[in-house]
């Protein structure tokens, strides 16, 4: 079971895109759970989301407390919250930023593994929005395969529909490639 | 083939009562149950379920509504939550009087105060004795099959009366799964249309809801009383029938590893889930417990809980409310008392956990465990333990 969390700011998009990825688990065949950090939602605050996913029925409704993967779709969230708590032994941290990853380690003194991209960057030419969570999506993707980018198309379309969604899916397939 | 979806289980209860084809939803919303009212009122928007769908002003209003139409023959659906299910409470009573069959769905919510939006089991156990027939369900197609089973129960001519179908509130309520939704065409292989034995209907007046003089009203009450008890065969049966059409089989009382165990856990709701790992995670350690869940809580399943049980010397059992004032938890008190003079070994240990949404754990399973087995040994431990509370 491979447990994710996303951090972000309300209104970024953080639920849905553990709703998506999980979405796509599932037509795989595959078992997910999707939830947000439950509560009052607050525009701008810092938010949490999280997702599951495994070969077999999940069977726990604990919160994500040891996350194996966590994605930080605003890399102003990292003067604030430390988003590698709790993280697994080899873990994985997804960050939006356009910073170097050397840069990012020294500023925040993150040790983990971690995958870099300029999110809001790719975001802002497809979307012409800061909103990165389709974005972050391929990065996750390219950097864990936890699914298969192609998998992402119908969950993608399905939620936000014709034009919206072909830009959100160029926006993903851009992080996918460009992830380091 | 039913479909097997990602959704939110929220969602997914709507869809049960849209594929049960329900004539009328009256329903306000309240967290953690907005998802459910808001989806049905898009289906009916959309065309997808020919429904009255009626905004009312609050919950007195949305059940009394329900009231009304369940008495002129429409299948009835509603759904709420905590302080919403607490505002409906006198009309709760006079459901299964006027012999209803509402369905109604509640997002398990703590209630006020402090002002709390999140999970626990104090909202439904306030309404432990209304006379509904009351399901508790684990995970979201649980949630989607209790439903459908809820109209088939509830308008069997045996039955007539109204059901709560519980599913905890965030845990479960929000969260997106994989999830088999049946089409309404499926479903109407197993429920068939509602036929009420009767109806208000000016064209052939009668009364429902007189005065019970003192002379009628004991006589009024048992029949609400052995109806519900009586109630406990037609819902094995409906969920055997649903075993029969869609594979998936529903017991009042669920066990887990409970062979050859010393220890029995006892749970309701999602969390249950998460004694699953628990109880894995022990026997891993050569802890010799099992798992016994509610799944129907009223009628009490009194004979399933003893059979689950037997040869069990030790019982730890959860609760997701206090009972102020009281000798426990709600569930405690009542497993202890199903247990009585049973057997001179069995000892009963209660713990609360899990209160306005504090978060139940695998360990915290575990831990429930552990002090059941001390106190056991012991002989003796405390009224009820409330796990994890800080005193100071």
């Amino acid at each position: 079971m491979i447990e994710i969390r996303v951090h972000g700011r309300g209104g970024q998009g953080a639920v849905t895109s553990t709703e998506l990825i999980a979405l796509a688990a599932i037509n795989e065949g595959k078992y997910a759970q999707a939830f947000p950090s439950f509560g009052p939602e607050r525009r701008g605050a810092p938010v949490t989301a999280f997702a599951r996913i495994a070969d077999k029925p999940i069977r726990t409704r604990e919160r994500v407390y040891k996350p194996d993967i966590v994605v930080v779709l605003d890399p102003t969230i990292l003067k604030i919250v430390d988003v590698t708590a709790g993280l697994k032994k080899n873990g994985l941290v997804i960050l939006n930023t356009s910073k170097s990853e050397e840069e990012v380690r020294k500023a925040f003194g993150i040790k983990a593994k971690m995958a870099v991209v300029d999110a809001t960057g790719v975001a802002m030419k497809h979307l012409g929005r800061p909103i990165t969570n389709t974005t972050m999506l391929g990065a996750l993707i390219s950097a864990t395969g936890v699914v298969d980018i192609k998998s992402m198309n119908t969950p993608l379309k399905e939620r936000f529909g014709g034009p919206i969604a072909e830009k959100n899916i160029s926006a993903m397939q851009q992080a996918y490639e460009q992830t380091q | 083939m039913p479909k097997r979806v990602g959704m939110e289980v929220s969602l997914a209860a709507s869809e049960a009562a849209c594929a049960a084809d329900a004539d009328l939803i009256a329903a306000y919303p309240i967290t953690p149950q907005t998802h459910i009212v808001e989806h049905l009122s898009e289906l009916v928007a959309d065309g997808k379920l020919d429904a009255e769908f009626v905004p009312v002003e609050s919950e007195h209003s949305a059940i009394s509504v329900c009231v009304g139409s369940s008495a002129a023959g429409a299948r009835t659906f509603t759904a709420t939550s905590s302080q919403g299910l607490a505002l409906m409470h006198e009309i709760l009573f006079i459901a299964p009087a006027l012999r209803t069959p509402i369905v109604m769905v509640v997002a398990n919510r703590a209630l006020s105060g402090p002002i709390s939006i999140w999970n626990d089991h104090s909202d439904i156990m306030a309404e432990r004795d209304v006379g509904w027939i009351q399901t508790f369900a684990e995970n979201g197609q649980e949630v989607f099959d209790l439903v459908i089973h809820a109209f088939k129960v509830a308008e069997d001519p045996e039955v007539l009366l109204p059901i709560m179908v519980n599913l905890d509130g965030f845990t479960l309520s929000h969260v997106v799964e994989p999830i088999e939704i049946l089409s309404a065409s499926e479903v109407s292989q197993y429920l068939k249309p509602y036929k009420p034995q009767m109806v208000l209907d000016p064209k052939k007046p009668v009364t429902m809801g007189p005065v019970g003089m003192p002379e009628v009203y004991t006589e009024a009450r048992w029949q609400i009383e052995s109806l519900l008890r009586g109630s406990k065969k037609v819902v094995v049966r409906a969920w055997k029938e649903f075993s029969k059409h869609y594979g998936r089989t529903y017991k009042p009382i669920e066990t887990y590893r409970t062979r050859g165990a010393d220890v029995i856990l006892i749970t309701m709701g999602s969390v249950t889930e998460t004694a699953m790992t628990a109880v894995d995670g022990m026997r891993e350690k050569g802890i010799k417990v099992g798992l016994v869940r509610f799944r129907l809580w009223r009628p009490f399943p009194i004979e399933e809980l003893k059979r689950a049980v037997t040869g069990v010397k030790v019982l730890a059992v959860m609760d997701r409310a206090i009972s102020y004032g009281g000798q426990g938890g709600p569930v405690f008190t009542e497993v202890r008392s199903a247990l009585y003079g049973q057997s001179g070994q069995l000892q009963v240990f209660g713990f609360v956990a899990g209160l306005g949404g504090r978060d139940i754990t695998a360990a915290m399973f575990e831990q429930m465990v552990k002090k059941a087995i001390r106190y056991a040994k012991k002989g003796k431990g405390p009224l009820y333990e409330l796990m994890g509370v800080r005193e100071r």
